[in-house]
C-alpha cells in the first residue's frame, strides 16, 4: 500500500478534539484545533504491527492503543421509498495505554449518533469515563455501548454477524436489527493497513454487507425502515502530519452488490484520494490516487459553512462514473466538534446509495 | 385648557405647603421602607444565586438512596444504560489539621450544562489534563485555601470565592483516589431521552429528590426574607394611610374649586386628567426621593443583615449593595400604584359630584356607623380566613396568611371597637362638657380612623415581634446554659494532640468529653450523628423536650438515639418510634432535644456505637469539666495548645448571643421606623382635621371655654384615642407573637419556642404610643390655642 491514507488516521482528531471540547467548555466551542497534545504523546502506546486479525478478540477494545472506533452508517428507506440515514459511532480515546479502576481509568469514550431524513437531521452526542460500566465494548458475546446507546450481537449469533443497534435523545431515536450477508473485509495486508510512506499504520477491517430492518422514532412519527449498513473497525496509536485541513469520505453500496470506499484528504497544497473496491463476493482491492477521483460539483451553505454536497466519483478500472448527491444537504453534525455526515443517493454508471462525510470546512 | 386647569388646581398646594410636605413625606417614607427591604432581599438573593452557581447549581433534582447510604457504581452504570441521563457526585471526608472537610467530585462528561463551578469549567477549558489527571485540581474558598497546609493528600487548590467554607470541589477521579469516597447522589440532566426504563425496575433503592442534598441557603433564608418583606409591606401600608389622608383632604377641600372650574365650562375629563397629572407628579417626586432614601437605608442595614445571614445560616451575603435599575423601577411603580390606590376614592367622588349642588365642603371622610359595622365584619372575615388558612395550608405561606389575616382583620375592626368604647364613655359622662368631649371624640374618630389603624398595626407588630424576640432570647440563653455545660471547649490540631489531651485529663482526674461526629443523611436531610460518653453532665443538663423514661440508660445500654427537634418535627419522629441512621442501622428514639440555630438534622448515640459504625472518626474536639479553668488552661497550653484552641464556656456563649442580637437588630430598627411612620400618620391626620374642626369647636368656645382649655382637651382626646388603640392592640400583638413562635418558627426553622410575657415592655411601648400621640397632637393643639378669636367668630358669620 503506497498511498497516504491519512484520512482515516485523522479520525482520532475528531475523537480527541471532541473530548477536549467537552472538557473545555459548556457549551462546547468549535475552536478545538489547538488540541494536538493528546495526538503527539504516543510514548508507551502499542504500535500496529503486521499480524492476522483474530476474532472474536479484535471485535473488542484494544486499550494499549491510543485511539479506536466502532463506526456504523446505514442507508434506509420506508415503504414509500423515502430515503433515511442513520449513524452510530463509539470512539475510545486513551490518555495512557492502560485501564485503571473505576473513575480513575485514563481512557475516555465518546458516542455520536444521527438520524437523517430528507427534511430533518438529528445529531446526538454522549461522553463517558472508562471502567465505570457507562461505556465499554465486550468482544464475545459482542456488545458495544455508551449509556442506552448500544450495538449488540443477539444471543447465539457468532461475532458481529448480526447486531441490534439503538441510539436516541430527547427528540429522536432508532431501533434497528442488522444481519451480515457477506464476509468481514480486512483492509491492507490482512487488516494491517499502512497509512503512509513514513510507516504509520492501523489495524483496520470492515463489515459492509449488513442488511437492516427496524424503526426510526421521529418527533412526530415512527417509521418502519429497511436498508443496508456498513461498519468500520479501526485502532491505532500514531500521530498525524500537521498540515491537513480536512477530508471528504464516501462509502457507497452500488447496484450489482459492489461497494466502494473513497476518501480525499485536503491539505494546503491540494488533495490526495484513495479507497477500497469491494466486489459482491467480498474480495477487496486497494485504490490509490491514480485509480479513483472525487470531484466536488455543487456547494451548499449550512451553519455558515459552504461545502460540496454533490460529487462526481470516477473509478475507470471498474467502469464506475457516478454522481452522488446528499439526501439532506443540511446534515450538519452540530456537536462538540462539528462536521457534515449524511446519506447520499448514487446515479450514473451505477445506481445505489451510500454515506458522505466532510470535515474541515 | 389642561394647563390652566392644572394651575388652578395646584394653586391649592401653594396655599397649603405644610399639607403638601406631609403628603410627600408620607409617600417618601412608605416608598423608602418598602424599597429598602426590597433592596436587602434582592441583594441577598442575587448573592445566593451566585453562591449556588459557584457550588454548581443548587436547583437540580437528583437520585439518592432513601437511607442516605452510598450508591453502588453498578446503579450508576445501569441507570445510564437504561436511558437515564444522570451525573455522579462523589464525596469524601478529609481531616487536615483540625479541619474536617468535604471533598466533592463532579464528572464533567455527564454533568448538565452550567452545573460545574465556573472556576472549574474555566480551568477545564484552558488545561483539562490539570483537572482530570493526577494529582488533579481542587477548588475551594480562599479562606480555606489560606488555612490549609501545602503538604496533604489534597490536590493543588485554586482559591474560588463563593464556595462553602469547608468544601473542596474536584474532578470525580480526584475524589475517587481518597479513602472512603462514596457516590452520594446522581444529579439528573434537565433533558432526558425519549425512552427510559422506569426507575423502580433498575434501582428501586433510589428516590428522586430536589435540591442538592446539602443545606440549601435559599430555602432556609426564605423565612428571614419573608419576614423582612412582611415588614416592608406593613410600612408601605402605614405610609399609604398618610397619603390617603393627605390626598383625601386635598380633594375634599378643592371640591369648591372643581365645581367652579366645571361651572366655567371645563369638561370633567380635563379636570380628571389634570388631577391625574398632579398625582403622577407627586408620586414621581416622592417615589424618587423614597427610592433614594430606601437605598441609603438598605446600605446602612445591609451589614447587619449580612452578619445575621452568615451567622445563623452560613449563607454568604456581601456587605456591599449594588444599585439595580429594576429595583428602582419597582420602587417607583409602588409609589405610583400606592398613590393611585390612595386617591381612587377621592377621584371617584369628584367624578360623581353633582355640578349644581351647593358648594359646601362635606365633613371630610364621613363614615356612617353602618359602614363601620361593614368594615368590622370584613375584618372578621379576614381574621377567619387567616385562621382557616393556618389550618388548611402548609408551610410558611400558612404562617404568613395567618399573620396577614390577623393584622388586617384586627385593624379593620378597630374603628368600630373604638366607637363602641367611646359610646360607652359618653353614656357614663356626668357633665355636659364630658358628654361633649366623648361625642366630639366619636366625631373625630371618623377622620382619625385611618391613622389609628396604622398605629394599631405598628403597636401590634411591636408587641408581637418584641415578645417573640424576648421569648427567643430567654429560651436561647437558658438553652445555652444547658448545652454548654462543660467549662472549657478544646480543639486539637491532630489525633496525636487529641490523644495527649486525653492522657493528660486521665492523669489529672478531670472529666473529658470527646465530641465526635460523622456527617450523615438523616431521613433524607443533611445531618450529623454525634457520639457521647456516659457522663452526668449530659444526664443532668441536656435540654430534652420529649423523652421516654430513662432516655440516657436506653442510649448507653440499649443503643437508642436522641434526635434534635428539627429532625423530629420535619420527619414526624418522636420518642417510641424508630429511625434509620445508616443502611442497616435502625434504632429506637429515646428522646428529642431542642437545638436552636442549627439548620441541620442531628442525632446522638453512645460514643462506642458511633465509633464501631464509622471507622477512623478523629477525636479532635473535647469538652472539659474542670473546677479550676485557669489552671486547666495553663496545663493545656503546656501540652502545646495555643490560646485559640481553648475556648471557655463564657466565650462561646457571648459569641452565640452576639449572633443572636445581630439577628434581631434589623427587626428592632424596622419596629422603630414603623412606629415613627404611624406617629406621623396621626400627626398629618390631626393637622388636616384641625382646619375642618373649627365649626365644631367654635360653639364650645362661644359657650365660655377658653382656647387653651380646648387645646388641652384636643391633646387629651388624642392621648385617649391612642391609649384605647394601644389597649386593643395588646391582645392582637400577643396573638401575633403566638403565631410567630408556634406557627411561623416551626415552619421556618423547625423548632417551637415557649412564649413568655414581658409586661414591662408593654408599659414602655404604651408610654411610647401615648408620647407619639401627644407629639403628633401638640402642633395642631398649639395652633388652636393661638388661633385668633376672630377665626372662631367667623364660623358663625359664615354659617351656611
Amino acid at each position: 500500500m503506497n498511498a497516504k491514507p491519512l484520512w482515516r488516521a485523522l479520525r482520532p482528531m475528531i475523537c480527541g478534539a471532541a473530548l477536549l471540547a467537552v472538557l473545555a467548555a459548556w457549551p462546547a466551542s468549535p475552536q478545538a484545533q489547538g488540541f494536538a497534545g493528546l495526538g503527539s504523546a504516543a510514548e508507551g502506546f502499542a504500535l500496529p504491527e503486521p499480524r492476522a486479525l483474530s476474532f472474536p478478540e479484535d471485535h473488542g477494545a484494544h486499550p494499549a492503543f491510543r485511539i479506536e472506533w466502532w463506526y456504523l452508517t446505514a442507508n434506509l428507506s420506508d415503504a414509500e421509498g423515502t430515503d433515511y440515514g442513520v449513524q452510530w459511532t463509539l470512539f475510545r480515546s486513551a490518555i495512557a495505554p492502560e485501564r485503571g479502576s473505576s473513575w480513575r481509568s485514563p481512557q475516555l469514550w465518546l458516542g455520536h449518533a444521527a438520524i437523517t431524513t430528507p427534511q430533518e437531521h438529528f445529531p446526538m452526542e454522549r461522553f463517558a469515563r472508562d471502567a465505570t460500566g457507562q461505556a465499554d465494548v465486550v468482544a464475545d458475546p459482542f456488545s458495544a455501548w455508551i449509556d442506552e446507546w448500544q450495538m449488540t450481537a443477539p444471543e447465539g449469533s457468532p461475532g458481529i454477524s448480526a447486531l441490534t443497534l439503538r441510539a436516541g435523545a430527547e427528540r429522536a431515536a432508532y431501533d434497528l436489527t442488522l444481519t451480515a450477508d457477506g464476509p468481514l473485509i480486512a483492509h491492507g495486508e490482512a487488516g494491517y493497513s499502512i497509512k503512509s510512506e513514513g510507516g504509520q499504520a492501523s489495524h483496520y477491517y470492515s463489515q459492509p454487507f449488513y442488511t437492516v430492518s427496524g424503526t426510526l422514532h421521529l418527533p412526530d412519527r415512527s417509521v418502519d425502515v429497511t436498508g443496508q449498513a456498513w461498519l468500520d473497525r479501526e485502532w491505532s496509536s500514531q500521530p498525524l502530519e500537521g498540515d491537513q485541513t480536512g477530508w471528504d469520505w464516501v462509502s457507497l453500496h452500488l447496484s450489482g452488490g459492489h461497494k466502494v470506499m473513497a476518501a480525499r484528504v485536503r491539505d494546503g497544497a491540494g488533495s490526495y484520494t484513495f479507497g477500497t473496491w469491494i466486489t459482491a463476493d467480498g474480495s477487496a482491492r486497494a485504490l490509490t490516487d491514480t485509480d479513483i477521483t472525487l470531484t466536488p460539483q455543487e456547494t451548499h451553505t449550512v451553519a455558515e459553512r459552504t461545502l460540496p454536497t454533490t460529487w462526481r466519483v470516477e473509478l475507470p478500472a471498474e467502469g464506475v462514473d457516478v454522481t452522488i448527491e446528499a439526501v439532506n444537504r443540511d446534515a450538519w453534525m452540530a456537536l462538540s466538534v462539528p462536521y457534515w455526515e449524511g446519506p447520499v443517493t448514487v446515479t450514473g454508471s451505477h445506481d445505489g446509495r451510500g454515506y458522505l462525510e466532510m470535515t474541515g470546512y | 385648557m389642561i394647563l390652566l386647569t392644572l394651575r388652578a388646581l395646584t394653586s391649592y398646594w401653594r396655599r397649603h405647603r405644610g399639607q403638601l410636605l406631609a403628603l410627600l413625606a408620607g409617600l417618601t417614607l412608605a416608598t423608602a421602607l418598602w424599597s429598602a427591604v426590597q433592596a436587602i432581599n434582592g441583594q441577598a438573593r442575587s448573592d445566593y444565586v451566585r453562591a449556588a452557581q459557584q457550588l454548581g447549581g443548587t436547583e437540580q433534582t437528583f437520585l439518592a438512596r432513601a437511607d442516605g447510604g452510598a450508591i453502588p457504581m453498578d446503579s450508576f452504570a445501569q441507570l445510564r444504560r437504561a436511558g437515564w441521563r444522570v451525573s455522579p457526585v462523589m464525596e469524601a471526608r478529609v481531616v487536615v489539621g483540625n479541619l474536617r472537610l468535604r471533598v466533592t467530585g463532579l464528572d464533567p462528561f455527564t454533568a448538565a450544562p452550567g452545573t460545574l463551578p465556573p472556576a472549574m469549567a474555566q480551568q477545564l477549558a484552558s488545561d483539562p489534563a490539570s483537572v482530570m489527571t493526577a494529582p488533579g485540581r481542587g477548588f475551594a474558598a480562599p479562606e480555606l485555601v489560606a488555612q490549609l497546609p501545602a503538604e496533604s493528600l489534597l490536590p493543588p487548590l485554586d482559591p474560588t470565592p463563593g464556595l462553602p467554607p469547608r468544601e473542596i470541589v474536584t474532578d470525580i477521579s480526584t475524589v475517587a483516589a481518597l479513602p472512603d469516597a462514596e457516590l452520594v447522589r446522581l444529579s439528573l440532566h434537565p433533558q432526558q431521552p425519549r425512552f427510559q426504563t422506569p426507575l423502580e425496575q433498575i434501582a428501586p433503592d433510589l428516590v428522586l429528590q430536589a435540591g442538592t442534598g446539602r443545606v440549601d441557603a435559599t430555602r432556609l433564608t426564605d423565612s428571614f426574607h419573608l419576614n423582612l418583606t412582611a415588614f416592608g409591606l406593613l410600612s408601605f401600608a402605614v405610609g399609604l394611610f398618610i397619603v390617603h389622608a393627605g390626598i383625601g383632604l386635598a380633594f375634599e377641600q378643592r371640591r369648591a374649586t372643581v365645581r367652579t372650574l366645571r361651572a366655567l365650562g371645563v369638561p370633567l375629563r380635563t379636570v380628571m386628567i389634570a388631577l391625574l397629572v398632579e398625582l403622577l407628579c407627586l408620586a414621581l417626586i416622592a417615589g424618587g426621593a423614597g427610592v433614594l432614601l430606601g437605598y441609603l437605608l438598605a446600605a446602612a442595614l445591609l451589614p447587619d443583615v449580612a452578619a445575621t445571614l452568615r451567622g445563623l445560616y452560613g449563607a454568604a451575603v456581601g456587605d456591599g449593595l449594588l444599585f439595580r435599575p429594576v429595583w428602582a423601577l419597582s420602587g417607583m411603580a409602588m409609589a405610583v400604584l400606592g398613590t393611585g390606590t390612595a386617591a381612587a376614592t377621592g377621584l371617584w367622588a369628584l367624578a360623581r359630584m353633582p355640578l349644581l349642588a351647593s358648594a359646601r365642603p362635606r365633613a371630610w371622610s364621613r363614615v356612617s356607623e353602618r359602614a363601620l359595622w361593614m368594615q368590622a365584619a370584613f375584618g372578621l372575615v379576614l381574621l377567619g380566613l387567616g385562621v382557616v388558612a393556618a389550618w388548611a395550608l402548609d408551610g410558611l405561606v400558612a404562617g404568613f396568611t395567618l399573620l396577614g389575616g390577623l393584622l388586617l382583620g384586627a385593624a379593620l375592626m378597630l374603628p368600630l371597637s373604638l366607637a363602641l368604647v367611646l359610646r360607652l364613655g359618653r353614656s357614663q359622662a356626668r357633665s355636659v362638657l364630658g358628654a361633649w368631649f366623648w361625642a366630639d371624640a366619636q366625631q373625630q374618630l371618623r377622620g382619625l380612623s385611618m391613622a389609628l389603624m396604622a398605629l394599631m398595626l405598628a403597636l401590634a407588630t411591636n408587641i408581637g415581634v418584641g415578645t417573640m424576640v424576648s421569648s427567643f432570647r430567654l429560651t436561647f440563653t437558658g438553652w445555652l446554659d444547658q448545652r454548654l455545660a462543660a467549662d472549657l471547649y478544646i480543639s486539637a490540631r491532630s489525633e496525636e494532640q487529641g490523644a495527649a489531651i486525653t492522657d493528660w485529663a486521665q492523669a489529672s482526674r478531670l472529666r473529658l468529653l470527646p465530641l465526635v461526629s460523622a456527617e450523615q443523611t438523616l431521613s433524607g436531610r443533611p445531618g450529623d450523628i454525634f457520639g457521647v460518653k456516659d457522663d452526668p453532665l449530659y444526664r443532668d443538663s441536656w435540654p430534652l423536650i420529649a423523652a421516654i423514661a430513662e432516655p440516657w440508660d436506653a442510649l448507653h445500654d440499649a443503643g437508642a438515639v436522641l434526635i434534635n427537634e428539627q429532625l423530629a418535627r420535619s420527619a414526624a419522629l418522636w420518642p417510641g418510634q424508630e429511625i434509620t441512621l445508616a443502611p442497616g442501622w435502625r434504632v429506637p428514639i429515646a428522646g428529642v432535644y431542642s437545638d436552636y440555630g442549627n439548620p441541620k438534622a442531628q442525632a446522638i448515640v453512645a460514643l462506642p456505637e458511633l465509633e464501631s459504625r464509622f471507622s477512623g472518626l478523629p477525636r479532635l474536639r473535647f469538652g472539659l469539666i474542670a473546677p479550676d479553668t485557669e489552671s486547666a488552661r495553663t496545663q493545656l497550653q503546656d501540652l502545646g495548645l495555643s490560646q485559640g484552641q481553648i475556648t471557655d464556656q463564657a466565650g462561646i456563649k457571648a459569641f452565640s448571643l452576639a449572633i443572636f442580637e445581630q439577628t434581631f437588630a434589623v427587626t428592632a430598627a424596622l419596629n422603630v421606623l414603623t412606629l415613627a411612620v404611624a406617629g406621623f400618620a396621626i400627626f398629618t391626620s390631626l393637622t388636616t382635621l384641625a382646619a375642618l374642626r373649627l365649626p365644631q369647636l367654635a360653639p364650645v368656645w362661644a359657650l365660655g371655654k377658653p382656647r387653651a382649655a380646648l387645646a388641652r382637651l384636643e391633646l387629651l382626646r388624642a392621648v385617649l384615642l391612642a391609649g384605647l388603640t394601644y389597649v386593643l392592640a395588646l391582645p392582637v400583638g400577643l396573638a401575633l407573637a403566638w403565631s410567630l413562635l408556634a406557627v411561623v418558627n416551626v415552619e421556618a426553622f423547625g423548632w417551637r419556642l415557649p412564649m413568655f410575657l414581658f409586661p414591662s415592655q408593654w408599659v414602655w411601648l404604651g408610654l411610647a404610643a401615648l408620647l407619639a400621640a401627644l407629639l403628633a397632637a401638640a402642633l395642631p393643639a398649639r395652633r388652636l390655642a393661638r388661633r385668633s378669636p376672630a377665626d372662631f367668630l367667623r364660623v358663625f358669620a359664615n354659617e351656611r
